[in-house]
C-alpha cells in the first residue's frame, strides 16, 4: 500500500511536466492531424478523432511510456488509394468504406497484439524500410505540393503529379485568380517558415512550434481582412471544411464491401503499414526516453489496436505510434503515458473551442506543412545515407521507392524484400547457405561461468532473415550486463543487423552494460560504414584489413589513445618475440594483428591467429593475447588456473610447484616450471595475493619476457582493458620484487 | 550399470582415400578402450583388397589391438545392423561428412541411417587422423532424462581412457520452461529470476549424478558445469564447437521418425552439422 502511495506521488510529481508537454504537443497535432486527413482525401475532422482516440485509449491501456499515437504519415497513401479506390469516384463513400477497412484492421492488430507479433518489423530490411518511407514522403509532397501553390484540381498517380508540378507553376501565372494567388502566396510563406525556423535562434519565435506558427497567422491575416473590411480573397473551396456540430455530425463505418477482394486488399495494407510504422516508432521513441525504460511492444499493439478500431466506429483514422510528435514530447520532458492524454485532452478542447478559427485556416498552409512533413521522409541526404552505406543498397532502395511509386506500397515493400535476397544470394555466390540455415536455430548464448558476462556466438548467415533469433537472445538480457558477441563462426552478416546492432549496443550503454561485436575483422566489406554488409573472406589473407574498420578495431584505436599507445591493424608474420613460449612450441603462429603497443614496445596487447595440431585435425584459432617484455631475467614459469584452458602440458622436466603457506593459492593455481627453488622466491606474498585476488589470466614465462592470454578467442576492447591493467600491476610488481 | 566400457567395437570401412587413416584411428581407440576390433566390409573380398587391409594394419602402432576382419555381401546398412547384433557389437565407429547439404540431409547418408538403426552406442568420427591428436576437452548433454546418468557416465569413462582433462556437462533448459516472455523491464526480470533458480535446480541435479559415480573414472577430470538456455539439441553443439570440444556425448535418441526429420529436433541438429566426433551412448540391454 506504501509503496503505492510512492507511486502515485511521483506520478503526481511529474505531472505539471506532462500537462505541458502534451500541450506542446497537441499545437503540431492540431495542423498535422487535420493535413494527414486531408491529404488522404478524408474529411479533416478524422485524423482529430484518430488522434483523441488515439491518445486517450493507448494512454490508458498502452504498453509504452512516453510515445505519442494519432493519425501517421505512413498511412496517409494507403488510406488515400483506399478510399479513391473502394469509392470509385465518390469519395466520402470510398472514406465510409474505408472506415470498415480501419476497423477492421484494428481487431488484426488486436489480435496480433496477443499472438505476440510485436516482432513484426524486424523481418524487413533497413533499406527496404528507407526506400519505402521515401515512397511514402514523394507521395504525400506529390499531391500536395499542388495545393500549396493554390491548384485544387490536381488529379493522378503520385509519378504524374510529380510531373505536373512544373504545369501547375504556370497555371498560376498564365491564369491567375485572386483566390489561387493568395492560396499560393500564403502556401509558399509557410513552407519558407518551416524551412526556416531551426535555423532561427529567437527564443520567443521558438515559444511556439512552426505549425502552430503557420495556422496563427494564416487565421490572423483572415482576421486582418475581416478588420479592416476588405473581402477575404479565398473562398470555401481554399478553405478548411468542418462539420458545424463536430460531435454530432459523426461518420459510421460501411461494412457493405467486406467480402471483394480490393477491400481486403485495402485492410491488408493498412494493417501492415500501421503496425511497421508504429513498431518502428516505438523501438526509435525507447531509445530517446530518459528513464530507459522498454516498451511492451504487444500490449502497445493491442491498444493501438483497440484505438484504430473505436476511432474507425467514430470515423476516425488509423491510430498508431508517431515518431516525430513522441520526439516533441520527449524534448518537453514528458515521462509518462499522461503527456498522450493530456496532448488528446488539449486537441479535444482546441476542436471544439476553436472552430469558428479553425475553418478560417487556408487549406494551402497545411499543404505546406505537409510538403515539408513529405519531403523530410525523402530528402535527399537519405540517398546519401543509404548510399554511403554501400552501393547494393542503394538499389535495394531505389527498386523499393520506384516499387511503390509505379504499384502500390504492399508490392513495393515485397520488391524490396526480393531485390534484399537476391542480392545477399549474389554477393555470396550461394543460396545453399541460405536456404538450408534459415530455419535452424544459429545463435548460441550462455553466460560464461567465470564472471558475469553474457556470450552470445552466431553461425552460418545473419541477416534480416533471422535477425530476429539474435534479438530475441539479446532482449533476454538485462541492461547492465557486459555482453560478448562473436560471429567468428558466422559467414555473413548483413547492413539490416549491423544497425540493428548499432542500436542495441547504445541500449546496453545506457543501461550501464555493454555491447561488443568481435570476430567481424576478418569480414570483408565494399564500403567504409560501420553498417556495410560483411562476409567471410575466402582467401582472407590477401587483403589489407586496415582499410574497413570495425567497432571493435575503432574501439582499439581509441583505448591506444587513452593510454598514449600506438595502433596498428595491419597483419604481421614476424612472431619472433613469442618465440620460447611453451604455450606455442606445438602451435604455429600464422600472424598477429590489431596491435596495440606502449611507445617502447615493451608492453603490448594483439590478436593472433595460430594454429593446432596438423593436417586435417588442424584446426585454426583466434586470440588475444598480451606480451610484456622485462627489464630482468626471471624463472621460466607457466600458471593457470586448473583445467579452465587446455594449457597442460606434460612438458619433460615440468612439475607442479608448490607455493608455501598459500594452500588457497596451490588448490586454484597449477604453477609449473623447470627451477622450482627460484620460481618459489620469485612468488612473493604480495604476488600471490595479487594473482588470487584478480581474475583469473594465463600467464608464462619464457625467461625474459611474459605472455598474459585470457580465453581462447578474442577478447572485447573492454576485456582488453582489464587485460592492460592486470599486466600493468603485474609488471610493476615483479620489477618491485626485483 | 554406471557407465559403458566398450569391449567390441565394430568399424565398417570402404575403400575410400581416408580408409587408412580411418583404420588407424579405430585401432587406437580399440587400444584406449581395450576392446577387440571388429573391421567389416560390405563387399566383395578381391586378394588385392586383403593386401591392402593387411598392409596397413602393419603400419598399426598397437599391436596389442586384436583385429578380426570380415567380409560380408549385401546392402551396407542391414548387413551392419545384423553384424552388430549377431557379433554382439558394444560400439560401432563411423566416418562422417562433418557438414551435411540439403540433398544429404532429407535423404540421409549411410553413416546417419545407421546411427537410427542399430542397438549399440555409435560413434561418429569427423578427423581422423594418422598421428594421435590427445583428446583434451569432452562435452556431454546433462539433460533431464533417464538414460543421462549412464550418458554422463560413459562420457567420464571415455575421457579417463582417452586422457581428456576436462569435461564439460551441459545442461541445455528450454525456452519454454521459463514461462515468462520478456515484453519490458519487469518481465525481463522475473525471466532472469526463474532462469537463475533453473539453472541451480539442473547443477543441483547433475551435482547429483557426479556424486553416484566410482571415483577411479572421475578423479583426474575437472568438471564444469554450463546452463544454456536455448534449443535443445541444438546449442550444445554449438557450444561444442565454439569451445573446440574434442569429443562431444550425447544421449540417443527415443525414436526418429520422418517427421523428426522434418522438424528438426534434438539430435539431429547435431548429426547435421557435427561439431566434433559424437558419441551417442546408448545401451544394448
Amino acid at each position: 500500500m506504501k509503496k503505492k502511495n510512492k507511486f502515485i506521488k511521483g506520478k503526481a510529481a511529474d505531472l505539471p511536466k506532462n500537462l505541458f508537454s502534451g500541450f506542446v504537443v497537441s499545437l503540431i497535432a492540431l495542423p498535422l492531424g487535420l493535413g494527414l486527413a486531408l491529404a488522404s482525401e478524408a474529411p479533416p475532422i478524422s485524423g482529430i478523432i484518430a488522434a483523441v482516440v488515439g491518445g486517450t485509449l493507448v494512454a490508458l491501456l498502452g504498453g509504452s511510456n512516453v510515445t505519442i499515437t494519432g493519425p501517421g504519415n505512413g498511412l496517409v497513401i494507403v488510406l488515400l488509394s483506399a478510399i479513391t479506390t473502394l469509392g470509385k469516384g465518390d469519395l466520402y463513400q470510398g472514406y465510409l468504406f474505408t472506415l470498415a477497412a480501419i476497423v477492421i484492421s484494428g481487431i488484426i492488430m488486436v489480435i496480433m497484439g496477443f499472438a505476440k507479433m510485436g516482432r513484426l518489423a524486424d523481418f524487413f530490411p533497413a533499406s527496404a524500410i528507407e526506400g519505402m518511407l521515401a515512397a511514402i514522403g514523394l507521395g504525400i509532397l506529390s499531391k500536395q505540393f499542388h495545393i500549396m501553390i493554390g491548384n485544387m484540381e490536381a488529379q493522378g498517380s503520385i509519378v504524374s503529379l510529380l510531373g505536373d508540378i512544373p504545369a501547375s507553376f504556370i497555371q498560376l501565372f498564365s491564369e491567375p485568380s485572386q483566390g489561387s494567388i493568395m492560396a499560393a502566396a500564403i502556401g509558399i510563406i509557410s513552407l519558407l517558415i518551416l524551412f526556416g525556423y531551426p535555423k532561427l535562434r529567437n527564443p520567443y519565435f521558438h515559444l511556439l512550434p512552426a505549425p502552430m506558427w503557420i495556422l496563427i497567422l494564416s487565421i490572423g491575416i483572415s482576421y486582418t481582412y475581416d478588420l479592416l473590411k476588405i473581402p477575404y480573397p479565398l473562398e470555401n473551396g481554399f478553405l478548411l471544411s468542418l462539420p458545424d456540430d463536430v460531435m454530432a455530425s459523426l461518420a459510421f463505418p460501411d461494412f457493405g464491401k467486406v467480402l471483394q477482394t480490393d477491400f481486403i486488399l485495402a485492410v491488408l495494407a493498412i494493417t501492415l503499414i500501421a503496425s511497421i510504422e508504429s513498431l518502428l516508432s516505438i523501438k526509435a521513441v525507447d531509445k530517446l526516453d530518459p528513464k530507459n525504460r522498454r516498451s511492451n511492444v504487444n500490449k502497445d499493439l493491442k491498444a493501438l489496436g483497440f484505438a484504430t478500431t473505436v476511432s474507425g466506429f467514430l470515423g476516425g483514422l488509423n491510430v498508431v505510434t508517431v515518431i516525430a510528435r513522441s520526439s516533441v514530447n520527449v524534448n518537453n520532458g514528458a515521462t509518462d503515458r499522461s503527456a498522450n492524454l493530456f496532448h488528446a485532452t488539449f486537441l479535444l478542447a482546441f476542436v471544439l473551442l476553436f472552430q469558428e478559427q479553425l475553418r478560417k485556416i487556408p487549406l494551402a498552409a497545411l499543404a505546406a506543412i505537409l510538403v515539408y512533413t513529405g519531403y523530410k521522409l525523402a530528402t535527399p541526404n537519405t540517398f546519401k545515407k543509404v548510399a554511403r552505406i554501400g552501393r547494393e543498397q542503394l538499389l535495394i532502395f531505389l527498386a523499393t521507392l520506384l516499387g511503390t511509386l509505379f504499384t502500390n506500397l504492399i508490392t513495393g515493400i515485397t520488391i524490396g524484400i526480393l531485390t534484399t535476397f537476391l542480392i545477399h544470394v549474389v554477393v555470396n555466390r550461394s543460396l545453399s547457405l541460405f536456404l538450408s540455415h534459415l530455419i535452424k536455430p544459429n545463435i548460441l548464448m550462455f553466460k560464461e561461468s567465470d564472471g558475469d558476462n553474457y556470450y552470445i556466438s552466431v553461425k552460418y548467415f545473419c541477416s534480416f532473415l533471422n535477425f530476429y533469433r539474435l534479438k530475441n537472445k539479446l532482449d533476454a538480457i538485462p541492461g547492465k550486463s557486459d555482453v560478448v558477441l562473436d560471429f567468428s563462426l558466422c559467414n555473413f552478416v548483413d547492413d539490416t543487423v549491423m544497425e540493428g546492432l548499432e542500436s542495441y549496443r547504445e541500449t546496453f550503454k545506457k543501461k550501464g552494460g555493454s555491447l561488443e561485436l568481435i570476430g567481424l575483422d576478418k569480414h570483408e566489406t565494399d564500403s567504409a560504414h560501420p553498417f556495410a554488409l560483411r562476409k567471410i573472406l575466402p582467401f582472407g589473407a590477401l587483403k589489407p584489413i586496415e582499410n574497413y574498420f570495425t567497432s571493435r578495431q575503432r574501439g582499439l584505436e581509441a583505448t591506444a589513445g587513452d593510454y598514449h599507445w600506438i595502433y596498428n591493424p595491419a597483419k604481421q608474420t614476424d612472431a619472433s618475440f613469442m618465440s620460447g613460449f611453451i604455450f606455442f612450441r606445438t602451435r604455429e603462429i600464422r600472424y598477429f594483428y590489431n596491435r596495440i603497443a606502449e611507445p617502447g614496445q615493451q608492453m603490448s596487447v594483439f590478436d593472433l591467429e595460430f594454429t593446432e595440431g596438423a593436417f586435417i585435425a588442424r584446426e585454426v584459432i583466434k586470440t588475444t593475447a598480451m606480451h610484456i617484455e622485462l627489464d630482468h631475467k626471471i624463472p621460466v614459469f607457466t600458471l593457470d588456473k586448473e583445467g579452465l584452458l587446455q594449457m597442460l602440458y606434460g612438458m619433460a622436466g615440468f612439475k607442479d610447484i608448490d607455493i608455501d603457506h598459500h594452500p588457497d593459492f596451490n588448490k586454484r593455481f597449477y604453477l609449473s616450471g623447470e627451477d622450482d627453488t627460484q620460481i618459489r622466491s620469485m612468488f612473493t606474498d604480495p604476488l600471490v595475493l595479487f594473482l588470487e585476488s584478480n581474475p583469473y589470466y594465463h600467464v608464462e614465462s619464457n625467461g625474459h619476457s611474459l605472455l598474459i592470454m585470457k580465453k581462447e578467442r578474442l577478447l572485447g576492447v573492454q576485456e582488453i582493458k582489464q587485460m592492460i591493467y592486470f599486466g600493468q600491476q603485474l609488471r610493476n610488481l615483479l620489477q618491485q620484487a626485483d | 550399470m554406471q557407465y559403458l566400457s566398450f569391449k567390441r567395437i565394430l568399424f565398417g570401412f570402404a575403400f575410400s582415400p581416408n580408409l587408412e587413416v580411418n583404420i588407424l584411428e579405430t585401432i587406437r581407440l580399440a587400444h584406449f578402450f581395450k576392446a577387440r576390433l571388429v573391421l567389416l566390409h560390405v563387399g566383395d573380398k578381391t586378394e588385392s583388397k586383403q593386401r591392402k587391409i593387411e598392409e596397413i594394419l602393419d603400419r598399426g602402432e598397437y599391436s596389442d589391438v586384436q583385429v578380426d576382419i570380415h567380409w560380408r555381401e549385401g546392402a551396407p546398412i542391414p548387413v551392419i545392423t545384423g553384424a552388430c547384433g549377431e557379433l554382439d557389437i558394444d560400439l560401432l565407429i563411423l566416418g562422417a561428412l562433418q557438414h551435411e547439404n540439403l540433398y544429404q540431409f532429407y535423404v540421409g547418408s549411410i553413416a546417419r541411417k545407421l546411427t537410427r538403426k542399430v542397438n549399440c552406442s555409435v560413434m561418429l568420427l569427423i578427423k581422423p587422423t594418422l598421428e594421435r591428436v590427445p583428446c583434451q576437452h569432452v562435452v556431454v548433454n546433462g539433460l533431464d532424462a533417464p538414460d543421462t546418468p549412464l550418458t554422463i557416465g560413459t562420457a567420464f569413462y571415455a575421457a579417463t581412457v582417452l586422457g581428456a582433462k576436462q569435461l564439460t556437462i551441459v545442461e541445455e533448459i528450454r525456452q519454454k520452461d521459463i514461462h515468462v516472455t520478456v515484453e519490458d523491464d519487469r518481465s525481463l526480470k522475473r525471466a532472469n529470476i526463474v532462469k537463475e533458480r533453473l539453472k541451480h535446480r539442473e547443477e543441483y541435479r547433475v551435482r547429483n549424478l557426479l556424486k553416484e559415480l566410482p571415483a577411479n573414472i572421475t578423479s583426474d577430470i575437472q568438471v564444469k558445469n554450463q546452463s544454456i538456455f536455448g534449443r535443445r539439441g541444438y546449442s550444445i553443439g554449438h557450444y561444442a564447437e565454439v569451445v573446440r570440444a574434442d569429443l562431444l556425448v550425447m544421449n540417443a535418441p527415443d525414436s526418429t521418425r520422418l517427421i523428426d526429420r522434418v522438424f528438426t529436433h534434438d539430435i539431429e541438429y547435431i548429426l547435421s552439422d557435427l561439431p566434433t566426433d559424437l558419441l551417442i551412448v546408448r545401451n544394448k540391454a
